[in-house]
């Protein structure tokens, strides 16, 4: 009977301590932040969205190999001998015109391990956030600073480069009158830095 | 009240619709506010805000705008239901608890009907809404529905007793059912309500607020419903508009029970204050924020209480309630007797 009572009082009191609990946080200040119009602090290394500088790129294609979700695309063409590209900020020489820097952004994880192999600390997270499209295709980010005509330009020195040098062995080879096997190979080797590109330019073209 | 608007009106039965409607005129905005509070009082007991955009200021047009889209929505009645049934069941609920605002006396001017047996009427025909539930259970031909409908049922049926019970003890204290005349009776300051009167009305108002609790299905009584256990019991295969005629029921029963523990107990539409703030204006003033006082009680034992299980549920009512309500009543008849 004792315990009878002793849960009635129980229940009661504990219940009034539970409304008191509950009441306390009806005026204690929400933790909920309105968030168009108030937006939130980031943390100072935030990742957020990717941002290149173009002016320090090198084409060095690191953080495109890092990338675990392959979402940076670099095309690059070698600048020829009269270009002088110049260094970077950092110092290095920039030996190749980047003619195309993308980052699919929609695939983009923010893990952030394109930045730290970066020799020129060029590409690194900012703290913006709100860059959300109705087109997914719009999230795809062209970083490359050189207009379709500069590329077309930069190709067709590379390839006139190419040629005269090809031209000049050739010359060369003919002079010495050795085997016609070295030149080509030599040929070969050098247009390895094209053939990355020409898929991609084929496509452009069609 | 219905000669008032016959004058007015061209027909006399216009005025009896017009007289009819007229607790819809507080139970309309009244549901539509306090479903906006109750997300607001969730939300701050919660550390959150609750809706702050829609209409501007916190949101208060929230719920206005659910209504709309609720009526937009596609009327889905499942194929294997009762398809009378299902459809009837919302209405009659929402017939069950309008109806009992018939007796209940707004002002001192204004009440639905005089009845000589209004606790009795209000007791009666709540319980119809008891049976709508168990109407849209059985015609969901779905287990969560019946399942919620069997538990309602089994616990509306055991609350009934307490309830009674404990609005009984107001009767054998005022000696009427008129809820009018209750009212009436408590005329005057703070002290001459009935909760103050008699030590053990008091008890009777505890057992009252808990047992009606229990009858509109409210936490920790809200087994009917679950929505974490039976999906949303009886409600489970409702949607759009139909399921917003079971909401509006739900609120309107709350502020049913609020009105009528304020009548039985809290002095009906009497101003605390004697003569101070009286009248038949202010007495649906005082009358609407007792009820209001009460459902946020409600709901703040609701953000508070988390759910009792099916045993605990009949072991409160028929172990704790029921015994100490019949000792109850026969002490306050005793009380009534002696002084
Ligand atoms: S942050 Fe990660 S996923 Fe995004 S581009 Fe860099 S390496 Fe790729
Ligand atoms: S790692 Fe840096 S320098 Fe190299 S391609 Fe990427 S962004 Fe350019």
């Amino acid at each position: 009977m004792k315990r009878y009572f002793k849960d009635i009082w129980d229940s009661f009191y504990t219940i009034a301590i539970g409304m008191g609990v509950t009441f306390r946080h009806l005026f204690r200040k929400s933790v909920t932040i309105q968030y168009p119009d108030i937006k939130p602090e980031l943390t100072e290394r935030a990742r957020n969205r990717l941002y290149v500088n173009m002016d320090d790129c090198i084409g060095c294609d690191q953080c495109s190999k890092a990338c675990p979700v392959n979402c940076i695309t670099i095309e690059t063409v070698k600048a020829v001998p009269p270009d002088d590209l110049g260094v970077t900020s950092t110092g290095n020489p920039k030996r190749l015109w980047v003619t195309k820097f993308d980052i699919d952004i929609a695939k983009c994880c923010y893990c952030g391990l394109c930045v730290y192999p970066c020799p020129t600390e060029c590409i690194k997270m900012t703290d913006v956030y709100e860059f959300s499209e109705f087109d997914r295709h719009n999230l795809v980010y062209n970083y490359s600073t050189m207009t379709p005509s500069e590329v077309e330009e930069a190709k067709g020195k590379f390839e006139k480069w190419q040629a005269d040098k090809a031209a000049a062995k050739k010359s060369s080879t003919e002079k010495k009158k050795e085997g016609s096997e070295k030149p080509k190979a030599k040929q070969q080797e050098s247009g390895e830095g094209k053939r990355s590109d020409s898929p991609e330019d084929k496509k452009s073209e069609s | 009240m219905v000669e008032t608007l016959e004058q007015f009106l061209p027909h006399p039965l216009l005025a009896i619709i017009m007289h009819a409607a007229l607790p819809m005129v507080i139970v309309f905005p009244y549901v539509l506010f306090a479903v906006w509070l109750e997300r607001k009082v969730s939300a701050h007991m919660q550390d959150r805000l609750g809706p702050m955009r829609t209409g501007g200021w916190h949101g208060w047009s929230q719920t206005i705008a659910d209504m709309i889209k609720m009526i937009q929505k596609e009327d889905i009645v499942p194929s294997r239901s009762d398809k009378f049934l299902f459809k009837f069941a919302p209405f009659l609920a929402f017939m069950g608890a309008y109806a009992a605002f018939a007796v209940i006396p707004f002002s001192s001017e204004y009440i639905g009907a005089h009845l000589d047996v209004g606790a009795f009427y209000i007791l009666a025909v709540t319980s119809v809404v008891t049976l709508s539930i168990l109407m849209a259970g059985w015609a969901s031909n779905n287990k969560w529905s019946l399942l919620g409908a069997m538990r309602t049922s089994a616990q509306i049926v055991s609350y009934e007793v307490p309830t009674v019970v404990a609005v009984l003890s107001v009767i054998v204290a005022t000696g009427t059912l008129n809820l009018m005349t209750i009212s009436e009776m408590q005329t005057g300051t703070i002290f001459n309500w009935l909760i103050f009167s008699n030590p053990f009305l008091l008890i009777a108002f505890v057992l009252y607020f808990i047992s009606s609790l229990a009858e509109v299905n409210r936490t920790p009584f809200d087994l009917p419903e679950s929505e974490s256990e039976l999906v949303g019991g009886f409600q489970t295969e409702y949607s759009g508009m139909r399921w917003g005629m079971f909401m509006l029921t739900e609120y309107a029963d709350m502020l049913l029970v609020s009105l009528l523990g304020s009548v039985l107990f809290f002095g009906a539409w009497n101003s605390p204050f004697g003569d101070f703030m009286s009248g038949p204006v202010w007495g649906v003033f005082w009358m609407v924020s007792k009820g209001m006082f009460f459902i946020f009680v409600m709901m703040w034992l609701r953000w508070t209480l988390p759910r009792l299980r099916v045993d605990q549920l009949m072991d409160v009512c028929w172990k704790y309630l029921i015994p100490i309500a019949f000792i109850n009543l026969v002490l306050v008849a005793l009380w009534e007797m002696l002084f």
